[in-house]
């Protein structure tokens, strides 16, 4: 389960001053559902995100995961989560094997279930064949599943995806997408952010549009389609956020 | 969460660091060939290089001394050097290295001498070039040889013994062992290539495992890990830290080889005085100059993560970290300069007086009042150094600098 609870965050630009990247959000995801932040670029999906996965820490407010506070607990927190996005990478020089060993490891697995854990969840990935290669010679749909595995290996209960599918060819996206309504068939709770309306619409049970650091509303997608009187989300995106955007530039 | 995190990430950033071929060259191959190349292959090539300017015959040019043939005829006869006719461009031909050496006999030479009045004779050559200074040698021993015949000849003339000129004679002697004399001459280098190589062998990973994770995309992938902060620091400073000291373990094995293997040169070769001033790296010294190395491989693994941490990529912590090189290199090169000596002032200032203390070690002194302060002092500046690495970790504007 993840609570935010007016989550701020503010940064400092040498040009621009003070900048809220997040701005007071509040949300609540219930584990066996995935919740969608959809947002353009720079609308503060990634930072709400990574403050949930304790990367980075709220100026204002906090979120609760899994009963844990992320700037009480922050380890314990990240013991709870499995945090995938495109900016998380593998290690070049270890081999797939070695990867997922190391963050299961650092999640305190011991050998005997680790050794179990790993074949289990390569078996289900179909990693066998290259779980001996080194991580920078994979295509990129073998280091997908090598990231889907790290982020897997402790079996956390919640999940957390930042534009998962950015920049990925049809299939690699498909395995994502797959994945991450296992996660949610396995009861898992599952939060992700996209800009990708089709993807939202396919996956999503909740959804939260964020935009300028605030989000602006959520819900399901029929009460969205009931409450702004459209049928294709993208309209509804658009009808949200335009006024703000006209206010903004007048 | 793990409870030995610390050295989960020690053994995977020593399995991917093994794994790195230009860290085989920087941390292994440098260190272990470098001075292989630099003492015995230098030094051979300089024997050499010796051997074949000592066995030319200088070509010398005798400038006057129509009146004086019986000197000019010595010269002449001397084997070792070949006289060639005289040409009034003599000094060029000294420049362009046609002839080594030109002797001036003044005039009116041969009748001064008989009358016993002092006259100078003048030798030309070019300074700094080893074959010109061998002819000089030649000259001037066959000058002096001939004033010390006539010298001879004056007091058999007058009935006086030559013991006369030698009423006591001078005789130095060395009393301090081998070991301190080479110490002394050559001893400030060790310290200097130690401090040099704990530096460059803590480099390249202090780059790779941070600015070098960003790069990659990887820090954000440990960040999203339970594990602490300043254990990942920890585990990261570790493999820099070993990286630094095997760097310098190698350097200072392959310094001890190249040393025994140029001693067992120099001996076989008849060249014992050279042989003597090469050092002599025993146990203790070596022991010695590792625990002095450890609090200093400290301090400069933590400074560079440190500065490191703050560059987005590989590139731009080089071009942050090129500086301290020089920076490093200062006080290293301050501790060869003559008359620079341990005090406990200089004791305070960190690299000094590591390189200074190994110094020391290398003549067989151990200062041990001097040995424990900068221990201490240098231990200080590493926790201190450590501790900023630790805050910098924590820091978003770095972590996540764009």
């Amino acid at each position: 389960m993840i609570e935010a609870r007016g989550l701020s965050k503010r940064f400092r630009d040498k040009k621009r001053g003070e900048i809220r990247a997040v701005d007071g959000v509040r949300f609540r995801c219930e584990p066996g559902r995935i919740y969608g932040l959809l947002g353009a670029n720079g609308a503060g999906k990634t930072t709400t995100l990574r403050i949930l996965a304790t990367i980075l820490e709220p100026s204002d407010g906090t979120a609760v995961i899994c009963g844990h506070d992320v700037v009480e607990e922050p380890e314990k927190v990240r013991a709870k989560v499995g945090f995938l996005s495109t900016a998380t990478a593998l290690y070049p020089r270890l081999t797939a094997q070695e990867l997922v060993e190391y963050f299961g490891r650092l999640n305190g697995l011991d050998e005997n279930t680790l050794k179990k854990r790993i074949d289990e969840i390569f078996a289900r990935l179909d990693m066998d064949g290259f779980r001996d290669r080194r991580c920078d010679k994979l295509s990129t749909g073998m280091k997908q599943k090598t990231s889907i595995a790290r982020t897997l290996v402790h079996d956390p209960p919640v999940m957390i995806f930042d534009e998962p599918t950015l920049g990925l060819d049809i299939m690699t996206a498909r395995t994502i997408t797959t994945f991450i309504r296992e996660c949610r068939d396995r009861g898992k709770t599952v939060i992700f952010s996209t800009h990708i309306m089709s993807e939202v619409e396919k996956l999503c049970d909740v959804i939260g549009i964020i935009h300028d650091g605030k989000l602006l509303t959520e819900g399901t997608l029929a009460q969205l389609r009931e409450k702004y009187g459209e049928q294709d989300l993208e309209e509804i995106f658009v009808k949200i956020v335009t006024p703000l955007q006209v206010g903004a530039e007048a | 969460m793990a409870r030995n995190a610390i050295g989960i990430v020690y053994r995977k950033e020593f399995t991917e660091w093994v794994r790195d071929r230009r860290t085989l060259i920087s941390t292994v191959l440098v260190p272990l060939f470098f001075f292989p190349i630099i003492m015995v292959g230098f030094t051979a090539l300089a024997v050499v290089m010796v051997g074949k300017a000592k066995e030319e015959t200088p070509k010398i040019m005798i400038l006057g001394g129509e009146d004086s043939p019986q000197v000019v005829a010595g010269l002449q006869k001397v084997k070792s050097l070949e006289v060639v006719p005289y040409l009034p461009d003599w000094k060029e031909q000294i420049s362009d290295k046609e002839i080594r050496a030109a002797v001036e006999i003044p005039p009116g030479f041969q009748a001064a001498l008989e009358k016993g009045q002092p006259k100078t004779v003048k030798i030309y050559y070019y300074e700094g070039e080893m074959k010109s200074s061998f002819g000089v040698d030649r000259i001037e021993k066959f000058l002096k040889d001939y004033r010390d015949q006539v010298v001879k000849e004056r007091l058999a003339a007058k009935n006086v013994p030559t013991s006369v000129l030698t009423p006591f004679e001078i005789h130095q002697e060395n009393v301090a062992p081998p070991e301190k004399v080479s110490g002394a001459t050559v001893g400030g280098f060790i310290g200097y290539m130690v401090v040099l190589l704990c530096m460059t062998g803590a480099m390249y990973p202090a780059i790779e495992l941070t600015a070098g994770e960003k790069e990659r995309g990887t820090m954000e992938t440990i960040l999203s890990s339970p594990i602490s902060r300043m254990n990942l620091v920890l585990g990261k400073f570790l493999l820099v830290l070993s990286a630094a000291l095997a760097t310098a373990a190698l350097s200072v094995i392959s310094m001890g080889i190249s040393f025994a293997a140029l001693r067992r040169f120099n001996m076989s070769s008849g060249r014992g005085d050279a042989a003597a001033l090469l050092l002599k790296l025993g146990p203790k010294a070596v022991a010695s100059i590792f625990l002095m190395a450890l609090p200093m491989a400290v301090l400069f693994s933590a400074v560079l993560m440190t500065i490191a941490l703050f560059a987005k990529s590989h590139k731009e912590a080089q071009s942050y970290l090129t500086p301290m090189t020089f920076l490093v290199v200062i006080p290293a090169v301050a501790s060869l300069l003559p008359g620079v000596e341990l005090t406990p002032k200089l004791a305070m200032i960190p690299i000094l007086n590591t390189s200074l203390v190994c110094k020391e070690i290398m003549t067989g002194t151990y200062h041990w009042n001097s040995i424990a302060l900068i221990f201490v002092s240098t231990c200080a500046y590493a926790g201190v150094a450590l501790f900023l690495a630790f805050k910098t970790f924590q820091r978003e504007s770095v972590l996540f600098r764009s």
